[in-house]
C-alpha cells in the first residue's frame, strides 16, 4: 500500500561529519551516485537513517491499518469467492507489513519500538484508511483505486537506495498486482449487474475519487525539500507527476467500467498530453492527517486494543519458550 | 505498554530455497516466541505462494556479518588469483566445451 | 433425493465455512502481526474446503443450486454444523459481549475440531465418493498444519503464565462438553456409512481422545468430565448464535437475491 510524502526539514539536512567518516561518506555518495545499493551494515548519514527508518515505518503502518477498512467486509463477503479473494487480500496485507517491519529493523530500531510510535500517535499511516467502507462497493474501489495510487508510488521504490526496502518493494509488488485487478474486477461485474449494484459503485467512486487523488501528497511547491529525498533514491517521482500518470491511468479505466469520475473539471489537454481535473481540497486532507478524519480515533483505537488485548498472549508465548529453555539445558547438563 | 526488550518476541531470519530453487536465499525475518513458531509463522508469511520449499530461521542474534570495512581484507586477495577463474585458462577450440 | 452423501457434504460443508467464517474475525485483531497471517491462512483454507464442498453438493442437488445459493440462502435449521463451530470467541461469563476475541477459545476451538477433522478426513479419503476422496486427498495436508499450530498454541498457553493457563482452562472447560456432539448419534452417519465410512464409532472416539489427552497434558490442562448439556448442531438445532451469524454473514448477499458478484 502507500506511504505518504514525507517533509524533510532543510536544517537537519546538512551533515556535520568528522573527518574519519569522510571516507565513509564519500563511499556513501559514491555509492547512491553509481545507484548501488545501501546495506545494513554500511555506513550511512544519521539523517538518511532517520527518514528511511519513519518512511518504512509509517508504509508498514499503513498496511496493517488498512486491513481494518477492508476486513470490515469479510464477515458479509456477498459470495464465497469474494470472501476468499478478500481474505487473501487482506492477509498479503498484513504480510508486507511484516517485510517492511523487518527491513525497518535492519536500520537499528524494534517492531515494538515502532509499535509504540504508532499507538502513542507520534508515528503516521496513510490518512485513506481514516475513511470509513460504507458498501461492498468500497472494497472494490480500494482495491481499483487506492491500489492502483499505491502501485503507482511502490513501483519507483523498487530502485530505492537502501537495499532491505528495495527489496521488500519488489516482494511487495509481486503480490500487488493482483489486489487492483481483483478491484477493478469485481467492480466490473457489479457495473453489469443490477441497477442497485451500477449505483452502489457510482456512489463508492463519488466517496472515494477525491481522497485517492490528495493520496500522492500535497504539490511539489509545498515540499520543496524533497530534492534530498530524490538523490537519495527515497523518493524518485514527484507527487504531482505521480497524481498526473494515476488520473491518466484510471481515466480509460473508468470509461471501461461505465463510471462517471467525479469531476466536471477532468479532461485531456491535447497542448499538454495529459488530463486536466479539478482542485483538491488540501485543508480536508490535512484536517483528516491531523487527526480529524471520520475514523481516525477509531482505526488507532481497534490497533491499540488488539496490542494491549493480545498482551498476554506475547507472554506466554515468551514464558513458555523460557521454560522449554530452562528445559532443555537441564537435559542436556 | 512500553517497549521493553524482555517482552518482545526474538526476531528470526528466514532463508526460502524453492522448489526450482539451487540454495536458501534470504527473503526477510519475522518475530516467534520459539525456533517451531518460526518455522510455522515462515511458512505462512514467506512460503504461501509457494509449493515444495524448504526452509531455514535462525535466531537474528547468532548470525555474524562481515563488516563493510573488511571487505578489502576479506574479498580483495581473490582478485590476485585469478588462476581460479576459467576465462584464466586458454582451451583450445577443438577440445570442445569445458 | 437420489444423492445418498447429500448430508454429509452439507454438514462437513457447514462446518467448514462457520469455522472459516468464524476464524476470519481475527483479521486485523491479533496479538502479533504473524498471528493475523496464520489465522487468516486458516480460514482461507476452511473456505476453501467449504467451497469444493458446497459446489459438491450443489451439483448433487441439481436444480439450479450452487455454492452461493447453498451458503446464502439457507437459514439456521437448514445448517448442518456442529455447534461447537459457531460459538463467538468467548465463553458464556466473559465480560464485554458478543465482540470480544478471546485467543484461547479460538485456539483450544481449533485444536479440539482439528484433531477431529484428521480422523474424518483419513477416513473419507478411502471412501465411496471420489469427490469427496479428493476433497480429502486436499484437506488432510492443511488439517495438519492446522492441528500443529493450534496444538502448539494450547501447549504454549496451558504451560505458559498462570493467566494464559487460567484463561485456557477456562476455554477447555466451556468447549469440551460442545465436542460430545461429536460421538452422539448424527444426522449424516447413515450417508456416511453409505460412502463406507462411520464418523460415530468407538474407533474415531479412541483416536481423538488420545490426540486431544496428550496435548492436554503436556500443556497442564485438566480435562473436565463429560455430562450436561448435548448439543445438536449437526441435526440443525443450533445455539442463539447460530441467526446472528447467519444474519451478518448472509445480509447483503439476501439484499441482492439476484445479483451476480
Amino acid at each position: 500500500m502507500y506511504t505518504q510524502a514525507l517533509d524533510i526539514h532543510p536544517q537537519l539536512a546538512a551533515p556535520l561529519i568528522a573527518t574519519e567518516d569522510a571516507h565513509k561518506q564519500t563511499h556513501f555518495e559514491e555509492t547512491i551516485n553509481r545507484e548501488g545499493k545501501i546495506e545494513p551494515r554500511d555506513w550511512m548519514p544519521a539523517y538518511y537513517r532517520k527518514t528511511l527508518v519513519r518512511q518504512i515505518s509509517q508504509h508498514a503502518h499503513s498496511e496493517i491499518v488498512g486491513m481494518l477498512p477492508e476486513g470490515n467486509w469479510i464477515s458479509r463477503a456477498p459470495s464465497l469467492k469474494r470472501k476468499a479473494i478478500l481474505i487473501a487480500k487482506v492477509q498479503d496485507e498484513g504480510g508486507h507489513g511484516l517485510y517492511l517491519y523487518s527491513a525497518a529493523e535492519t536500520l537499528g530500531t524494534s517492531r515494538d519500538q515502532m509499535l509504540e510510535a504508532l499507538h502513542t500517535g507520534r508515528a503516521k499511516y496513510s490518512s485513506i484508511f481514516n475513511y470509513p467502507t460504507l458498501t461492498w462497493a468500497d472494497v472494490g474501489v480500494i482495491g481499483w483505486l487506492v491500489d492502483g495510487a499505491a502501485i503507482m508510488n511502490q513501483i519507483p521504490l523498487c530502485r530505492c537506495s537502501y537495499g532491505p526496502y528495495a527489496r521488500a518493494m519488489v516482494r511487495i509488488c509481486k503480490e500487488e498486482s493482483f489486489h487492483q485487478r481483483q478491484g477493478f474486477e469485481s467492480l466490473m461485474v457489479m457495473m453489469q449487474g443490477t441497477p442497485e449494484q451500477q449505483a452502489m459503485v457510482q456512489d463508492a467512486v463519488n466517496r472515494w475519487w477525491w481522497k485517492c487523488l490528495a493520496m500522492f501528497g500535497p504539490p511539489d511547491s509545498d515540499s520543496p525539500n524533497s530534492e534530498q529525498s530524490k538523490r537519495w533514491g527515497i523518493k524518485r517521482i514527484s507527487n504531482d507527476d505521480l497524481r498526473q500518470s494515476f488520473i491518466d491511468a484510471t481515466v480509460p479505466q473508468a470509461k471501461v467500467m461505465g463510471v462517471s469520475l467525479p469531476d466536471p473539471d477532468l479532461k485531456w489537454n491535447e497542448e499538454r498530453q495529459h488530463h486536466d481535473y479539478g482542485a483538491i481540497d488540501w485543508d480536508e486532507f490535512w484536517d483528516t492527517v491531523n487527526g480529524k478524519g471520520p475514523c481516525n480515533k477509531e482505526r488507532l483505537a481497534t490497533r491499540v486494543k488488539a496490542w494491549e488485548d493480545g498482551a498476554w498472549v506475547r507472554e506466554a508465548a515468551l514464558a513458555f519458550a523460557n521454560k522449554q529453555h530452562v528445559r532443555q539445558t537441564k537435559e542436556a547438563a | 505498554m512500553s517497549a521493553n526488550a524482555a517482552t518482545e518476541w526474538p526476531l528470526w531470519e528466514v532463508f526460502v530455497r524453492s522448489k526450482q530453487g539451487l540454495e536458501h536465499r534470504h527473503c526477510g525475518s519475522l518475530h516467534a516466541s520459539d525456533a517451531s513458531h518460526a518455522m510455522q509463522m515462515a511458512r505462512d508469511v514467506y512460503t504461501r505462494r509457494q509449493e515444495g520449499v524448504s526452509l531455514w530461521v535462525v535466531a537474528s542474534a547468532q548470525i555474524h556479518a562481515s563488516e563493510p570495512h573488511d571487505k578489502a581484507a576479506l574479498f580483495e586477495p581473490a582478485s590476485d588469483k585469478i588462476f581460479r577463474h576459467p576465462s584464466f585458462y586458454d582451451i583450445p577450440g577443438d577440445v570442445g566445451h569445458m | 433425493m437420489g444423492a445418498p452423501q447429500l448430508p454429509l457434504v452439507l454438514h462437513l460443508a457447514d462446518n467448514a465455512l462457520v469455522l472459516g467464517q468464524r476464524n476470519a474475525e481475527w483479521c486485523g485483531h491479533a496479538p502479533v502481526l504473524e498471528e493475523d497471517i496464520a489465522l487468516a491462512n486458516h480460514s482461507l483454507d476452511l473456505i476453501g474446503q467449504a467451497r469444493m464442498l458446497y459446489q459438491h453438493a450443489a451439483q448433487l442437488m441439481g436444480e439450479g443450486h450452487t455454492e452461493d445459493s447453498l451458503a446464502y440462502f439457507r437459514d439456521a435449521p437448514a445448517f448442518r454444523n456442529f455447534t461447537l463451530l459457531e460459538l463467538p470467541h468467548h465463553g458464556p461469563l466473559a465480560a464485554g459481549g458478543g465482540s470480544d476475541r478471546d485467543f484461547a477459545t479460538t485456539l483450544v476451538r481449533n485444536f479440539l475440531y482439528a484433531a477431529w477433522a484428521l480422523g474424518m478426513w483419513t477416513r473419507l479419503s478411502q471412501g465411496k465418493d471420489p469427490q469427496l476422496a479428493a476433497i480429502a486427498a486436499k484437506a488432510i495436508k492443511e488439517t495438519r498444519y492446522h492441528w500443529q499450530h493450534s496444538s502448539d498454541w494450547v501447549i504454549r498457553l496451558g504451560d505458559g503464565t498462570s493467566e494464559s493457563q487460567r484463561r485456557a482452562q477456562a476455554a477447555v472447560d466451556h468447549l469440551m462438553p460442545y465436542t460430545q456432539e461429536f460421538w452422539a448419534p448424527l444426522a449424516h452417519e447413515e450417508a456416511a456409512l453409505l460412502m463406507g465410512v462411520s464418523l460415530q464409532d468407538v474407533q474415531f472416539q479412541n483416536e481423538w481422545n488420545l490426540l486431544i489427552d496428550a496435548v492436554l497434558a503436556q500443556a497442564s490442562l485438566a480435562r473436565p468430565a463429560d455430562g450436561g448439556f448435548l448439543s445438536s448442531g449437526n441435526h440443525g438445532i443450533h445455539s442463539e448464535h447460530m441467526t446472528y451469524l447467519l444474519g451478518e454473514m448472509q445480509s447483503l448477499a439476501r439484499a441482492h437475491p439476484h445479483a451476480v458478484w
